[in-house]
């Protein structure tokens, strides 16, 4: 069994909002106030409507999974905060290589996430363009692989003498998102191996969600995961990762300091899988229903509206914000149901990138085969 | 600076002998990227030149294809396990980092599949890293990333990302090595859409065809013969004689069609003479190519002598060998005077080395097929 949120958290995890939505001024959030007091409201207001629209697009993709238009979803309720937070610190030059789970980083680097449910409906590997996309690279289905990817991008980045010039407005750095789950993967120890020994301008940002589908973190680590990243001469962070503002000012200060040259980082952010794994998991079979609850008091969303409210927001933000939501699910749903089915040439397109005489061979047998039973099959 | 920070390969300063000339680049460069500055510019051994016909051993024509096109490109890079003041373990390299610095020749940390992961994104970066995988054998670590990434790569991102990756394995047998350092492990990468496999047989086809490995936009996966690292031959200079994924006839002849790569071309060089002074005229083909493979060569020397025998060092069964044999079968069917034959390692795991000259096909097994293909 996994620990409950108030087991998780030590007393030097970062947290700058209580889950109550208190604002906390002492002890290991003291030194990040200057990053949070430096939003404006309208970020604020921002973060927000970035995890609500992105919590109904969750709702409405699941949904649709259930009709039969997608093959898989894969839930990313109650990860709102922990990617929210992180996606809005990192600056456009950054590159970011991605799991498989982190709709809202997506959607914060401006693609289209239809790109994503394209690729859980089965009518493409990609999805997006990460050249037009703020350098926010393809989904990652195998666990941990692109921790490797991102490593060697970041040597690029010092290779080109992109970081560490000492301007943060054009320094560039990488952040690589992966779960608890891939920590237990070799790639994600090379990865940790050769940003140590290239010292590359390098943020890992572990959302653990406790659960590797039904295999508890408990069972994966005997120590906090953060404390990992020191055995590589890494330094590691622990923060609340239900807190959208310990999020957004520990990857800030962290993926600054990475791309000033102080080498890579790593932040462990604890978090909860509040849904299934993917829509063909099952949760109810491994997990206690208290856990769940346990975490469920702790949500990212309702916490920030509670601090939001203290401030000042008012009904008429909320209920503009919620419809906004409804309307991106609603575009998202019509989009979804008009997807056609991709052409047979994507099978052997790109398969290379210059001429190759298989695939060209066997791309014109297809269709001189598909041709052949008359009509436009 | 930290005993961390003395940094990987870069410990042990390194000193400039007589005769050469400029400060010896890198020594006190830290291990990290971030330095622009210690990429030297005047190489500690002498150039190969650029013209003309020279003698070389296969490793060393290796080692001036990749010194050429390092000074041709600057997004070249060379990655791997002890390839840096070493030269890697065969020596390909020999040289490469006192040239070319530190930060263009990573001698990396002992793991492949960070060295082929991080390609791939220096890949994404704009860079050409060429990878050494020091055995064979030791490729595996490596494989989820070759397969799964690197070979996919291109396509999952609908054509908008290149892969311009060279891995290089010494392969093959014939070493007295111990075990995993004498394998052949071609047809897992050749049984896999998005990579390119070619193996060079000449001094000559190694200098060019790490070039043009190197010049493709895709993955290659490039197979060193390396028990014909230490075996010299000529080395045209100029020109590449044929495109990187061509097949050639390098003995013609006209009752059988012996066809290989690598190693094996030598031994079924050896076997056409020996055929020669019993009577029957052997064709040799260099297949040089494992995948795409070049099959209209293939095809029209079978045409002309209805029989082909495909020899390799790798085991026989689902090899590229039986690819070819099945092949050949479908395009030259009514050619064919016997079945295709195969000559091949056993299917076995590759033996204790004072057992490998049984393993591996030499003349008189290819021989033997021969004999098998011309009774027909």
């Amino acid at each position: 069994m996994a620990q409950s949120a108030d087991q998780a958290m030590a007393a030097d995890t970062v947290q700058l909002l209580s889950a109550d939505g208190v604002l906390q001024t002492e002890g290991p959030a003291a030194d990040y106030l200057p990053l949070v007091e430096g939003l404006s409201d309208e970020s604020l207001r921002r973060f927000h409507r970035d995890m609500v629209v992105i919590r109904r697009f969750d709702v409405e993709a699941a949904n649709l999974q259930r009709q039969g238009q997608l093959g898989l979803w894969v839930p990313s309720t109650g990860q709102e905060a922990a990617q929210v937070g992180s996606a809005h610190a990192a600056r456009d030059q950054d590159h970011i290589f991605p799991a498989y789970r982190e709709h809202s980083v997506a959607m914060i680097r401006g693609v289209d996430v239809l790109g994503i449910i394209q690729l859980l409906r089965g009518t493409t590997h990609g999805g997006w363009n990460p050249a037009e996309s703020k350098n926010f690279h393809l989904y990652t289905l195998v666990i941990a692989s692109q921790t490797l990817h991102a490593t060697g991008y970041a040597m690029g980045i010092s290779l080109d003498g992109l970081s560490g010039t000492g301007d943060p407005r054009t320094d560039e750095a990488v952040i690589v998102y992966l779960g608890d789950g891939a920590t237990s993967q070799g790639d994600f120890n090379e990865a940790l191996v050769f940003a140590a020994s290239y010292q590359t301008p390098q943020l890992f940002f572990v959302q653990n969600n406790h659960w590797a589908i039904s295999v508890p973190v408990s069972v994966q680590s005997r120590i906090p995961l953060y404390q990992r990243a020191s055995g590589f001469g890494i330094p590691g962070i622990q923060i609340d990762g239900n807190d959208v503002l310990a999020s957004y000012a520990v990857t800030a200060r962290n993926l600054d300091a990475a791309r000033a040259g102080e080498g890579p980082r790593l932040i462990e952010a604890l978090t909860y899988r509040i849904g299934a794994h993917t829509s063909s998991d099952d949760p109810t079979k491994y997990r206690q229903d208290a856990e769940l609850q346990s975490w469920l008091a702790r949500d990212p969303i309702a916490r920030f509206e509670t601090w939001l409210r203290s401030r000042g927001a008012d009904d008429a933000f909320f209920a503009d914000i919620a419809q906004e939501a409804e309307d991106f699910a609603a575009d998202i749903r019509a989009r979804t149901v008009a997807l056609e089915t991709p052409a047979t040439d994507k099978i052997f397109d790109h398969v290379y990138s210059e001429p190759h005489p298989v695939t060209a061979e066997q791309k014109q047998w297809l269709a001189n085969y598909e041709a052949s039973f008359g009509g436009d099959s | 600076m930290t005993e961390l920070d003395a940094g990987i390969g870069l410990s042990a300063p390194v000193t400039n002998g007589p005769g050469t000339h400029g400060p010896a680049t890198n020594t006190d460069a830290p291990h990290h990227l971030g330095s622009r500055a210690d990429a030297g510019t005047t190489p500690r051994h002498p150039a190969a030149p650029e013209a003309g016909t020279v003698q070389l051993p296969l490793a060393k024509a290796l080692n001036a294809g990749l010194q050429r096109a390092m000074r041709n490109d600057p997004k070249v890079l060379m990655m791997g396990e002890d390839i840096g003041p070493l030269g890697g373990v065969f020596r390909v390299t020999e040289g490469l980092q006192a040239e070319f610095g530190a930060r263009r020749v990573l001698d990396t940390p002992l793991a492949e599949s960070a060295i082929i992961g991080s390609a791939i994104g220096l890949a994404m970066r704009g860079y050409r890293p060429v990878c050494e995988i020091q055995f064979d054998g030791f490729i595996f670590p490596g494989f989820d990333q070759i397969t799964s990434q690197l070979a996919k790569m291109t396509n999952r991102h609908e054509g908008q990302v290149q892969m311009p990756v060279v891995i290089r394995v010494p392969y093959g047998g014939h070493i007295g090595a111990v075990e995993h350092h004498q394998e052949s492990p071609e047809a897992y990468f050749a049984h896999t859409p998005g990579l390119r496999l070619v193996s060079p047989s000449t001094p000559n086809d190694a200098y060019w065809m790490i070039q043009e490995a190197i010049a493709s936009n895709d993955p290659v996966m490039f197979f060193e013969p390396k028990s014909r690292y230490w075996h010299k031959g000529p080395v045209d200079l100029e020109a590449s004689a044929v495109p990187l994924h061509s097949s050639r006839v390098v003995r013609a002849g006209t009752e059988v069609t012996l066809l290989g790569h690598g190693a094996m071309v030598t031994v079924l060089l050896q076997a056409a003479e020996l055929a020669a002074a019993e009577g029957t005229s052997v064709e040799v083909i260099d297949l040089r190519s494992l995948s795409p493979i070049d099959y209209a060569p293939i095809i029209r020397s079978v045409q002309k002598t209805g029989r082909l025998v495909v020899a390799s060092e790798a085991p026989g069964f689902v090899s590229v060998s039986s690819e070819i044999a099945a092949t050949v079968t479908e395009k030259a069917f009514y050619s064919l005077e016997a079945p295709v034959l195969r000559v091949t390692g056993f299917d076995a795991p590759f033996p204790p080395a004072k057992l490998e000259t049984i393993y591996l096909p030499d003349a008189d097994r290819v021989l033997e097929a021969v004999d098998r293909a011309m009774a027909y």
